[in-house]
């Protein structure tokens, strides 16, 4: 498995160069928006790329409370942490785009306080793996994960409701979007899942031998106590 | 044979009788939502019919904020002795426990709001121009949002290194779409503008949802080791 970790992060240099290339060079200049709409090549593959981190990251907690694997638990860690740094990008790139376009920085839409409100739940979650005593933290955060989890759809719903009864204050352009822009689009998005891959994979074996060496640390305070 | 009731009942009644001998967390949630009663007059300054929107908000979050109060003190008091440790090695279930620690919250909240609700009318002449006969289903769908995920969290963030700073931290991101829910129900109710009928459907599906999961998940994190 270790041969192609360099492998992945050659294709994964490779693709954002030419990611970058096509978004900011190829890709048409869209006809409301101007250039400012190409941020959207980071915005959007970003959110996808959170939100598949965030699943795994459930799925990941109930295959921890079910087989007590603690690979699974290292897999969560990873994918929430990654997740939200790549929640914070979609939030961050998002009120930059939203200013020249919309005029605004930030509106309680619903798909802006989902993603904010997502965010907060994953924040807590880092939170409580780090304030809590090692030994009881995985079962703590796959619960918590699972309510997280739980959470997310009454939270769309009740933004929804909020806000289609309170009036909309700003409705992005509308329009179809050009074929070459879904290509983009879609290029960024393998581009950034390969980049998340990348750095999952090498958070995943730090948090595997970190874990080692907590355990080989234990054992051996525990030996040089115990009587010759 | 010691049946899920029994078990939930002594404890409850073991919690209640120690609330009514030393009144902790009854004085401390109703001095403290009193303070954030007067501290939001001086914010807002309000007139009646400006409280009358901002006033669902307002009485929710004084609720929420006084709530944390006494969750913190549920379990912390099982900590002392090793309480908690004796019940996790005795075969007695360990939903009974969370029954009884989630009904003790529910009755200290519902006392407190009991006793506040008159004054927040007093304090903000707030009258409901709605249906006022919604408000107490409101206020014990609301409460029980509170208290059901309250109660799991705190049992989560007293094994926590920053015990009192947690439960918040964990219990509010998740409490969004309930707290969304409360407020508009309650505003709605107040102004009478709009039907509050679909809060009140988004907080039984809220209150159905996380009663299941809790109960699923409060042994597992009971005896978290």
């Amino acid at each position: 498995m270790k041969r192609f970790f360099p492998i992945l992060a050659i294709l994964t240099a490779g693709l954002l160069s030419f990611g970058l290339y096509e978004a900011l060079v190829v890709a048409p200049t869209d006809q409301m928006q101007g250039e400012v709409y190409r941020i959207i090549y980071y915005h959007v593959p970003s959110a996808w790329t959170a939100f598949l981190l965030f699943l795994i990251n459930f799925v990941a907690s109930i295959v921890y409370l079910i087989w007590r694997d603690m690979r699974a638990d290292a897999v969560a860690v990873v994918t929430a942490e990654v997740g939200v740094v790549y929640c914070t990008i979609v939030l961050v790139t998002g009120p930059l785009w939203a200013r020249p376009v919309w005029g605004i920085w930030w509106t309680w839409d619903i798909r802006l306080t989902s993603t904010l409100v997502l965010w907060l739940i994953y924040v807590s979650y880092l939170f409580l793996r780090r304030f809590s005593n090692s030994g009881q933290t995985p079962v703590l955060a796959a619960a918590l994960a699972i309510f997280g989890a739980l959470d997310v759809p009454l939270v769309y719903f009740s933004i929804w409701f909020f806000r289609t009864q309170h009036p909309q204050p700003v409705v992005g352009g509308g329009g179809s979007i050009d074929p070459r822009m879904w290509h983009v689009w879609l290029l960024n998005w393998a581009a950034f899942l390969c980049f998340a891959g990348l750095v999952c994979w090498s958070r995943y074996r730090l948090e595997i031998l970190q874990r080692e060496v907590e355990e080989t640390q234990a054992l051996e305070a525990l030996l040089e106590r115990s009587p010759r | 044979m010691i049946t899920l009731s029994t078990i939930t009942r002594a404890t409850l009644a073991k919690d209640l009788r120690l609330e009514w001998r030393s009144k902790d967390a009854i004085n401390s949630m109703l001095f403290f939502s009193l303070l954030v009663v007067v501290i939001f007059s001086f914010v807002f300054n309000p007139t009646a019919e400006e409280s009358r929107h901002i006033a669902g908000g307002l009485v929710w979050v004084a609720f929420l904020f006084a709530a944390v109060v006494a969750l913190n003190q549920t379990w912390a008091r099982e900590l002392r002795n090793q309480v908690l440790d004796a019940y996790r090695i005795s075969p007695a279930p360990a939903n009974a426990l969370f029954l009884a620690k989630a009904l003790g919250n529910f009755i200290f909240v519902g006392v407190l709001e009991g006793l506040m609700t008159p004054l927040f009318i007093v304090f903000y002449s707030l009258r409901a121009v709605g249906p006022a006969y919604q408000l107490p289903i409101v206020a014990a769908l609301g409460t029980w949002a509170l208290v059901v995920n309250g109660t799991f969290f705190a049992a989560m963030s007293v094994r926590t290194r920053a015990r009192e700073i947690m439960l918040p931290l964990l219990l509010f991101p998740i409490s969004i779409p309930a707290l969304t829910g409360m407020v508009e129900a309650t505003s709605a109710i107040l102004t009478g503008d709009y039907s509050a009928k679909f809060w009140i459907a988004l907080l039984v599906a809220y209150d159905v949802v996380f009663t299941i999961a809790c109960l699923f998940l409060f042994e597992t994190v009971l005896h978290a080791e």
